[in-house]
This record gives C-alpha cells, structure tokens and sequence, in this order.
C-alpha cells in the first residue's frame, strides 16, 4: 500500500524523504541537530520546572500588549541570530571564494543563504523589534490600559511567529528560495524556480504580512482614540508620533505586498500570466509593485528607531526635545514623501530620462526633513547635560553613522550615479549603513531604555558598552570596505570571484562580522548578567532614568493595568510636566479596573494557519482543504464567545498600590 | 574651463582615495570611457555638495557630546531651551540649499547622461556630429553568459566583447529569459536586459585596454560566472580581432542559439564567424524557435483587438519559457494540457481562421491542430 | 484673563489623574473602516495591474468576444438591490424589531447568493470554450480581480449568516449592533468596488 505513487503523492504532496536537506547536507545536519539538541532541553525545562501551564497561561494566551511586545522583541532576537549566523557565512565564503577556491558553499546553498539573510533580517528581525517596541510603549506612553483590539494583538503576533517558523521549516524541510530577497520574476516563475523555495518565501511572508497590518490598523486606533485626557496630537510624546506613522504605512504599504505576492503565488501555482515573458505578462509590473510597498517599508522600520532616538536624546540630555513641532511635521513630510520615491530602485530599468530625474529629485527631497531632525538632535544636545548611558551612546553612535549612509544614498538617488553604483556592493553597505546604524541602533538604544520598564531591573551596564562598542566598530570593518569594493565595481549576489586583489577587503569585511557577533554576544551577555545582578540593578521608582513621559510614571514592571488612574495630560513630556508641578501619587480611592481576558483564540488560529501555509507549500491540497476549513470555522466559532472581559477587583489594585507605596516611602527614608 | 575645474576635483579626490587605499583599482571612480568619467564627475561632485553638511554635524555632534557632558559643570546647562525660530529656519534651509543644488545636478545629467541618448562627444575636447552613425552591438543575456552580435560586421562572440576606442557604440539589449543587467563599469553605467524588450545603452570607450564586464543583476545558479572581457582596441586592432573571429568558420543560426540558449556556467568564450542577420531580430521576440509566434506579431494582433475566440488554443506557439528549454527538466504536470489538447483536430474553425493575421504565417496547421472540437462560440 | 490661568495653574496643583473609570470611545469602527482602506488598496493593486494587463490578449481573446453585458448588468443590479436591503435591515435594526432586520439581511443574503452564482456561471462558460485565466494576461488579471471581489461577497454571506445566528441567540444587544455595522460597510464598500469592476473591466472592456 505505500507503494502506491499515487497514493503517497496524495497523502504528502511534493513532499518525500529526499526533501529533506539534513540527509545529504552536513552544514544542515549539523544544525539541525543543535536545533534539537537545544529544542529538547528547552522542553525539558518546562517540564521539570512544571512552567508550561505558566507559559500557556501567562504568556502565550495573553493579550496585555506589554508581554505581546516582550514576546515579539525576544522572537525578532532569536530570529536575529539565524539571520546574523547567514551573514557570518556569507562572509566567510566571500572572504576564500577566489579564483581556483570554489569555497565551501555551492552557488545552490549560498543563493538560499542571502536570500533568506534578507528576508529574515527585514521580516522577521526588524519589523518584530519595531512592533514590539511600539506594541510594549505606545500604550504605556499615552496613559491607556492596553491597546484597542487586545485580541487581534495577541493574533497578530502569533501570525508574525508563525511566518517564521515556516521560514525556519525551510531549512529543515525543502529549500528556501534562491532569488534574492524580493523574488523577482521572471527568476522567481515557476519554470525558473520550480522548487518549493519561492513558495516558502510567498507563505511566510503572507502569513506574517496579515499579523503585521492587523497590527498597523490596531495601534492606529489605540493611538487615536486611546490617548489619556488633554493629550492632544501635539503633546502626543514623538515616538508615539512616529509610530503613528509607521502604522499609517503599514496599512497603506502590506495590501500591496500581499496583492504582489498573492499574484506571484497565482502564476505559480495556478499558470496565470501576470509576470510570465509569455503570453502577455509583465515582470517590469512586479518590480513596480514589489518597491510601491518596499520603499514605505524600510520608512516604516526607520520612523520608530527615529522616535526611540528623539526620546533618549531628550531624556539623557536632561532637556525639553528641541524643535518639537518641526519634528513632528518632519516625520509626517517623510511619512509622505516615503510613497512617491519607489522608482529610484530601478533606474537601471530604463524609464525615460525625466522619469528617472524625477523620482530621484524626490528621493533627495526626503533627505531634507531627515536632516532637520538630525539637527533637531544635534540642538537638543546643545546646553544639556549629557550622561552616557548606553541608550545615548547608541544614540551618539547612531548621529555619526547614519550620516553617513544618508549621504550615500543622496549619490545613490542621483540616475547617472547610480548606474554604476547600483546593485553594488556599494549599495549594500549603504543600505546596511542606515539600517544598522538607523534601525539595529535605534532598537537597541530601545530595549536598553525600556528594559528597566519592562522587568524592574536595568541591563548590565559593562556588557552594554561592550555590545556598543563592538557593534561600532564591527560595522564600519564591515561596512567599510564594501563601499570600497563597490567603488572598484564588484556586485552583490556573487559567490565567487576572478580577481584575488579583492580578497583583503573581503577578508577585512569578514573580520568586521566576527566584531558584530562580539557585539550581539555582549549584548546577550549583557541580559545574562543582568538577571545574575537584578537585585543590585533593581528599579525601585519606576523612573530609572529621570524620564519625561507617561510611561515613567508607573512602577516597573508596571501592573497588568498599566495606570490604576488614567492620567490627565497638561503639556507636552507630561511626566515631566508632572514631577514639575508636585504631583502627587494617589494612594486610596481605587476602584475596580476593567480589562480584557486572555484567549488561546490567536495562538490557535495562527498554529492552524502555518499548517495551511505547509500544505500548500507542499502542494498538500486535502491539508491544505482541511486547515482553511477548520480555519474559518475556527475564527467564526471565536465570534460566538462574547465574554471577553473582566474586571480586577479594587480589593486587588488597592494591594499592588499599597506595595509600591511601601517601596516608594522605602527609598525615600 | 569647467573641464579643467572637474579634472582637477577629480585628480584630487582620486589622489586622497588612493592615497588611502594603496593603489587599488578604483574602477567606478577612474574609468576609461566618456560616460562612466562623466558618471564618475558627478559621484564626486555629489559627495562633495553633501560632505558640506555632513561633515559640520559630524564635528557638531562630537564637540556638544564633549562639551556639554554631565561631569562639565562649566557648560552652560539651560533644560527649557527648545525652540529657535531663527535655527530652525536654518536646519531646514541649509539641506533644501543643498538638495536645490543637487536636484538641479540631477535634473541636468539624467538628460544628459541617458542611456538612450545617442552620443554628442567623444569626450571632453571631441565633440560629435548629431547625425553620426554610431556602431551597432546586439546584446543578448543567456542562461549564464552573455552573447554579442555585430551586424555590421557580421559575426558573433559568447563572453568577450571588443570595441574601437573613440567610435560611439550603440549597445541594443535584451536577454533569453531572466533578467540581467550590462554592465562594464569602465565603459559606461548598466542597463537591465529582459526578454521580449530591448534597452539601449550608448557609450565610447577612450583608452586601450581590456575591462571586467558581467551581470549586475542576480540571475540564478550560474551568476557569479556570467563575466566577459570587454577589449577596447585601437582601430587596426579591432580590424584583426574581427578577422581573428572570422577565422573560426562558425555559424551561428537559429539551430544553433537554441543549443547556446540552453543553461550553462562558466561558457568558455568562442567565435562565430558568420550569423543568421534575423537571428537578433527573433530573440528579441522570443521566436528563434520558428513554431513560437513572435512578440511584435502578438502584439500587433493585440492591437487589433486580440485574436477572438478562435485564438484561444494558440497557445503552444505562444509559450516560449518551458522547462525543457532550460535543460532536462520534465514538464510540469499544470503545463501539459497544452500538449493534451493537441491530439483532436478541429476544422470547423477554418473560415474564421483564415481572415486573422495569425494565421497568415506557416502556422496555421499547427494551430488549428490543437483546437479541441465541440467548443462553442459567443456567449 | 489668561494671567489669571497661569497665576492659577502655578499656585496650585492641577488635576494629574481621573478619579472615576476612563472609557475611551470604542474604536472597533475606526479599526474596521482602516482595514476596509487596506482592502481597498489591494482591489488598487488589482485594478492597476488589470489597467497594466488589459490590453495583453496574447493574440487570444479580448472582452468584447467574451463579456455578455446584459448579464453582467443584471448580476449589478443584484448587487446594487441586495445593498438596499441591507439598509432596511439597518433601519430595522435601529428600530431594535428583530425579526425585520433578520427578514431583512436574509433578503440581502439571497440577492449575494444570486450575484455569487451567476459569477460563477459566467466564469464556467469562460471555462468552458477555453478562456480561463491562463490563457493571457488579460484574463489573468481579469478572473483574479473579478474573484477576488465574488471571494469578498461569498465571505460576506457567510459572515451574514453567522451574524443572523448570533441576533437570534443573543437578540440586537450593542455588541451585535456593532457587527452589524461593520458588515453593512464592508457590504457597501464591496458594492462600490463591483460599480468600478462593472465600469473599468465590462464597460470599458467591450465599449472602450
């Protein structure tokens, strides 16, 4: 009976034992079996620790968006490490592919290792630093109790997660797609790619795509319509700002990703003709599509890092954020502009000279309100008194870096230029240069800023400069001699190369990756020792920093419902405004706290959705018939629970108040 | 004058970056044709406009770090200064200056320096005669190298490329399959090459010499050996390397190409003496194979408003990526109906057939052959 | 009068917090109308790539050979119908009568019922004499924006019915209300969308 062809076809799809790379590839194997190894003491923890219920119940069914946006930081760092360890070995390969050497990755292997670099890195990496941030301080940040579709929040994230778990199930099962991380077709057509690799891309990103517009459309609601009393737009705090317009992109950018894939999808799976060289379809109309949403894209990971930096500036500056408004009304001109540049990256497609002028003009337009806002940071500094903590330092770092890459990319945005600059290794150290030291900066300055915030404790001061420095320095070893390698006309993509007279800068960039795994290696050190330390580096006041907005004004970590008030907002930097003008803390009076119940619903239909996504990868098609089914069924019978909320007892917020009161009075005697 | 001032910058900034890069091959940044020098200019000029702001706020930023560091009790320390309208003006004027100047640059060299704008100069002191005939190369991207055709002088290379210096070359380019990008950094700046469209790239190379040329743009397995060398060659050179490919007594016609086409890495460079002139003609529009229908055909029928009812099992001769052509690969079993269906012939359609441009060709047979019967018309 | 304020705001504490619960304004509305936006934009994208595509008959055929108008117009005036009679169902609903609105919104379910399947005919006699979405990138973009929007409707009629079962289980409590009111704009912003496939992709397409 299993004999039968049919039969098995039927049952597995394109699915067989040979699919499986671990049998014929040693570098699999070999992490597969750490993957297990690791996997199996994990869950071997649980267990006897007796913390599943813990994890079922606490975290993985939660819905208050502070767990939400600590379980998307710690995917985007797991997920960091995959997408980092890809770097390390493309480096490597490049650093000893020369001439004769074919080095230690076949073109198959090494196609799929950028591809997936790419695509993690931005996906699954980025995006989930940013939402979670978002997701743990906006709400916080605008005095409100959680965000506005608690449900939908938890679901998002589930779907994120779920995107990369498939992506990860690539590297076991199948293969990933070798066509560069945005897919181009025709490369990307089933008859040039007619491995499951594309398809992974396509699912993944489909299936994280839905997590992250629900929610873009959630924290545009919770920011409109959830803001404390008296905060109006204009005293709205800037990283809520910017996240507002990250948020406006998400929801006006990923419908086109999800169209361009869903078309994408359709001439592979279903032989229609919209990118095909044949029978009347276009591929120039992909390229167009895919950058309508990738330009916006990047934007939407630049915009919060840029928040998190006019934040810590402020903060570490002891010092009002200069020029505010012009601030504000920078982020909303770059929210704009981000929609009308996207042909700037296909010069090389031949547009028309106007054309082409044009969409460059508009590309170095958006430089300018990018430089006011780094002048903004620049005079916030001025008359302040700085203290270097690691957020600043990044923050530091970051002012110097990313001018850098902000001029590469104005002498990108120039056509002429950038037809022999483009697809360069000089466009990837540009691209790196301002997401690096525009995006991982920002994100870092973040967590070491809200990490107090978020479990009571600061990281470990040593291990953070360290992480710093070695991220510093790293990148420009890194980054450095790409753009020289660039200057000399070298491409990217490349496996291997002719001229051994490169090798020294490969060798030097290789060099530069190993300082950047030191930097995430301290970084993580930096956590380690922090838990080790936590009861010396414990934050008592809830305001470790000497913080100016709302989320300071809480304990750390702050209860389930962030505020037992809801604050009323007078000025801008409201805590500030508070500390200012003798607030109080009010220590009686409370009263029962409505607040949303957790619900299995989000990780459920997200499990039962990375299942759908496998089987059609796998051309499974009754799995595939039988999880869609159960899918809708699923979300509908999720419908019909209307309870979904509860209330916390006085009794009960009386309690924790009273603790922090203790604590407080504690400190102060 | 304005010549003068650019070689100048140029001399300058190519000394500091050797300088401090020890004599390696700054290719982008001295190139040995008109149009990458002048693509060149502007990258320095560019970088120039902007170090002007760049490097203030750079040293800005390091000295209010220093200065106005917590343990400097002297700095002067002011928390509520926020706002200045007079700096503000300045923080946004002072980039929009410098964007006025480059987009002004940018307006200007993006009309100047398209690549679809024939020649007006051989370089800086030569200037052209607007009705010259610039030199015809056809140029084709295959699965993985690259393929040239010259029609003047009829003949063909796979993987090397040659050129008289100071003649204005005309490149004509599109490729087999997937898409690619020409590029000699030495020559000129890079152009896509896509199957079923042609771009166009106008250049001249100034010095002697034999230059890197490859694909800028990914395209599979066998990318990171689609290189050739591009020899820019002094008049009488060019002549004997044209008669060096003559030589071989090779031809390359449609049989041919659809042997060449097939996916290969690492193509070692041959000649071919003698090519079929509507060889490049055919590739363009996907039909070298003669069953395929070409492009400019469909599209004229397109024009007209489609090939009605009766065109819709034409489609074999419209498919022109199928696995087979790149290598052993069987059919996908989605793409077999095609060749299902060509087992019933029809002939009930023959009066329609007839009045349609289509069928004016020898494929008429084929193409009524793979209709099915019994299919109705209208609705 | 201003220098009143000040002197008052300086001299004593202004109120930093909400004594009673805060209830922000529900923002389910809001949400749902930014994803019907987002919906919007991928029928956009559709749009654009039928504008891209429409004319790419690959020597096939082109909409005037294939498209019946009179059936598609009587397939838009299902639409347009089953959109009025959610608006009864609507005004029922304000009403708070439960078993109008219920007669209602099935009336608009069957009117969804009936463009579904004539959608689905007409795509079988495409099908049938050999056009289908294979054959050039016309029909291509044509089934795929065309489905799209009938796969909008079907879910909507199931969504519609889920809807009818929770007003009877639970009656026209403000929850329900709510629902309601989300479906009945997403119903009419589908009904929008058909008025610009109607024009764009028939119209245009045989008449143009």
């Amino acid at each position: 009976m299993f004999s039968n062809p049919d039969l098995l076809h039927f049952i597995f799809g394109r699915l067989s034992i040979d699919s499986i790379p671990m049998f014929h590839e040693p570098i699999v194997a070999v992490t597969f079996a750490a993957v297990v190894l690791g996997g199996l003491v994990v869950v071997g923890a649980l267990t006897y620790f007796r913390l599943w219920g813990y994890l079922w119940n606490e975290w993985i069914t939660s819905i208050d968006h502070k767990k939400i946006g600590i379980m998307y930081i710690i995917l985007a760092i797991v997920m960091l490490l995959r997408g980092f360890a890809d770097a390390l070995m493309m480096r490597a390969q490049q650093a000893i592919a020369f001439g004769d050497v074919a080095g230690y990755l076949p073109p198959d292997h090494y196609d799929q290792i950028f591809t997936a670099h790419g695509v993690i890195m931005i996906f699954f990496v980025a995006m989930p630093l940013v939402t979670g941030l978002m997701n743990f301080v906006v709400p916080l940040q605008i005095g409100a109790r959680d965000v506005a579709f608690p449900f939908l929040n938890n679901f998002s994230f589930w779907m994120t997660t779920c995107g990369a778990v498939l992506i990860m199930a690539s590297l076991f099962v199948g293969e990933f797609a070798k066509t560069g991380w945005l897919a181009y077709p025709p490369l990307s057509d089933i008859v040039y790619s007619p491995g499951v690799g594309v398809d992974y891309y396509i699912w993944a990103l489909q299936i994280a795509g839905v997590g992250t517009l629900l929610s873009g459309v959630n924290l545009i609601v919770t920011i409109v319509k959830m803001r404390a009393p008296g905060m109006s737009m204009m005293k709205m705090p800037v990283f809520t700002w910017t996240s507002l317009c990250t948020n406006i992109l998400i929801v006006a950018a990923f419908p086109v990703l999800t169209a361009v894939l869903v078309l994408l999808g359709l001439d592979r799976y279903a032989d229609t003709n919209f990118f095909t060289n044949d029978l009347g379809g276009n591929a120039m109309m992909y390229i167009n599509l895919i950058w309508i949403w990738g330009h916006p894209e990047v934007y939407i990971l630049i915009l919060p890092a840029f928040g998190v930096f006019s934040e810590v500036v402020s903060t570490f500056c002891r010092k009002r954020l200069f020029g505010y408004s012009s601030m504000v009304y920078a982020t909303v001109v770059i929210t704009i502009l981000s929609y009308i540049v996207w042909l700037h990256h296909f010069f090389t497609m031949g547009s028309g000279a106007s054309v082409n002028a044009f969409f460059g003009i508009t590309t170095m337009i958006i430089s300018i309100p990018t430089g006011a806002k780094v002048f903004n940071w620049l005079f916030t500094m001025y008359k302040g008194r700085i203290s270097f903590d690691v957020p600043m330092l990044w923050t530091i770092g970051f002012m110097l870096t990313f001018v850098i890459g902000g001029m590469t990319g104005v002498m990108l945005a120039v056509p002429p230029a950038d037809f022999v600059l483009h697809n360069s290794l000089f466009l990837i150290a540009h691209f790196h240069n301002v997401i690096i030291g525009g995006v991982v900066f920002g994100m870092f300055a973040g967590i070491v800023y809200w990490f107090p915030k978020a479990f009571g404790f600061k990281l470990d001061e040593f291990w953070g400069k360290m992480s710093f420095w070695l991220w510093t320095i790293g990148f420009y070893f890194a980054f450095m001699p790409l753009y020289v390698l660039g200057l000399m006309g070298v491409t990217r993509r490349m496996s291997h190369f002719d001229d051994p007279s490169l090798q020294i800068w490969f060798v030097i960039a290789a060099f530069g990756a190993v300082l950047i795994a030191g930097g995430i290696g301290s970084f993580l050190m930096s956590i380690v020792v922090a838990v080790i330390n936590r009861e010396k580096l414990r934050d008592e006041t809830g305001d470790p920093w000497g913080g100016r907005t709302l989320e300071w004004s809480t304990s750390s970590p702050p209860p389930a419902y962030n505020f037992a008030f809801t604050p009323v907002v007078h000025e801008l930097d409201a805590w500030a405004d508070m500390k200012k003008r003798g607030f109080v803390r009010p220590t009686s009076g409370f009263i029962d706290i409505h607040m949303p119940k957790n619900t299995g619903a989000g990780f459920i239909l997200a499990a039962i959705s990375l299942v759908l996504g496998f089987a059609l990868v796998w051309h499974i098609w009754w799995l595939a018939a039988v999880s869609f089914i159960v899918l809708v069924v699923g979300a509908i019978a999720h419908t019909f629970n209307y309870d979904r909320d509860y209330h916390i007892p006085a009794d009960e917020v009386v309690k924790t108040e009273d603790e922090r009161t203790a604590l407080l009075a504690k400190q102060q005697a | 004058m304005k010549r003068m001032l650019s070689k100048l910058v140029r001399g300058v900034a190519v000394a500091s970056m050797f300088s401090l890069l020890a004599g390696c091959n700054l290719v982008v940044i001295d190139p040995s044709g008109d149009i990458a020098s002048q693509q060149s200019d502007l990258i320095i000029v560019s970088t120039i406009l902007m170090l002007l702001i760049i490097v203030p706020v750079m040293a800005l930023t390091v000295f209010f770090a220093w200065k106005y560091r917590q343990g400097n009790k002297d700095a002067e320390y002011d928390p509520e200064w926020h706002h200045s309208t007079k700096l503000e003006v300045v923080i946004w004027s002072a980039p929009l200056v410098i964007i006025i100047a480059l987009g002004a640059i940018t307006w200007v060299t993006t009309h100047t320096l398209d690549p679809y704008r024939p020649l007006d100069r051989i370089d800086a002191e030569r200037p052209l005669a607007k009705d010259h005939e610039p030199m015809v190369i056809e140029v084709v991207s295959l699965d993985w190298k690259w393929l040239f055709l010259y029609p003047e002088q009829g003949i063909a290379t796979v993987n090397e490329l040659a050129a008289p210096i100071d003649t204005p070359i005309q490149f004509k380019i599109t490729s087999s399959g997937i898409m690619n990008s020409f590029f000699i950094p030495a020559l000129a700046g890079q152009i896509y090459s896509m199957a079923g469209m042609e771009t166009k790239l106008h250049a001249v190379i100034n010095e002697e010499g034999v230059y890197e040329g490859f694909s800028g743009n990914y395209s599979g397995e066998g990318f990171s050996h689609m290189r050739f060398k591009f020899h820019g060659l002094s008049e009488e050179g060019f002549d004997k390397w044209v008669a060096d490919v003559k030589s071989d007594e090779n031809f390359l016609g449609r049989s041919q190409y659809l042997e060449l086409e097939k996916p290969s890495v690492a193509e070692p460079v041959h000649y071919y003496s003698a090519v079929d002139p509507e060889l490049y003609t055919a590739i363009l529009n996907m039909c070298v194979d003669q069953s395929k229908m070409c492009m400019n055909e469909m599209m004229a029928i397109d024009a007209k408003g489609g090939g009605g009812l009766a065109g819709i099992y034409n489609v074999m001769s419209l498919t022109y990526d199928v696995p087979h052509m790149r290598g052993s690969q069987p059919l996908p079993e989605s793409k077999s109906y095609v060749a299902s269906l060509c087992t019933t012939p029809e002939s009930g359609f023959s009066g329609e057939l007839a009045n349609l441009p289509l069928f004016d060709n020898g494929q008429s047979a084929r193409a009524m052959s793979i209709a099915p019967a019994g299919v109705s018309t209208g609705f | 009068m201003t220098m009143a304020n000040n002197t008052a705001s300086q001299t004593e504490t202004p109120v930093f917090y909400l004594k009673e619960e805060h209830h922000p304004e529900t923002g389910t509305m809001l949400g749902f109308w930014i994803y019907l936006m987002s919906d919007c934009l991928i029928f956009a994208i559709l749009f654009a790539t039928h504008g891209v595509l429409g004319r790419n008959y690959a020597a096939g055929p082109s909409p005037a050979d294939l498209f019946d108008l009179e059936l598609v117009a009587i397939n838009t005036s299902m639409l347009l119908f089953s959109s009025i009679t959610y608006g009864f169902a609507m005004l029922q609903m304000e009403k708070g009568k439960i078993a109008g609105t219920q007669l209602w919104l099935a009336i608009t379910g069957l009117f969804g019922i009936a463009f579904v399947g004539l959608e689905l005919y007409e795509f079988h006699h495409l099908w049938s004499i050999g056009a289908t979405p294979m054959r050039s990138g016309f029909l291509s973009a044509f089934y795929t924006l065309v489905a799209t929007h009938g796969l909008h409707v079907t879910f909507g009629i199931i969504w519609l019915v889920t809807l009818m079962v929770q007003v009877s289980q639970r009656g026209l409590i403000p929850e329900n209300k709510r629902r309601l009111m989300c479906l009945s704009m997403f119903w009419h912003f589908l009904d929008v969308v058909w008025i610009g496939v109607f024009s764009v992709v028939y119209l245009l397409g045989v008449l143009g």
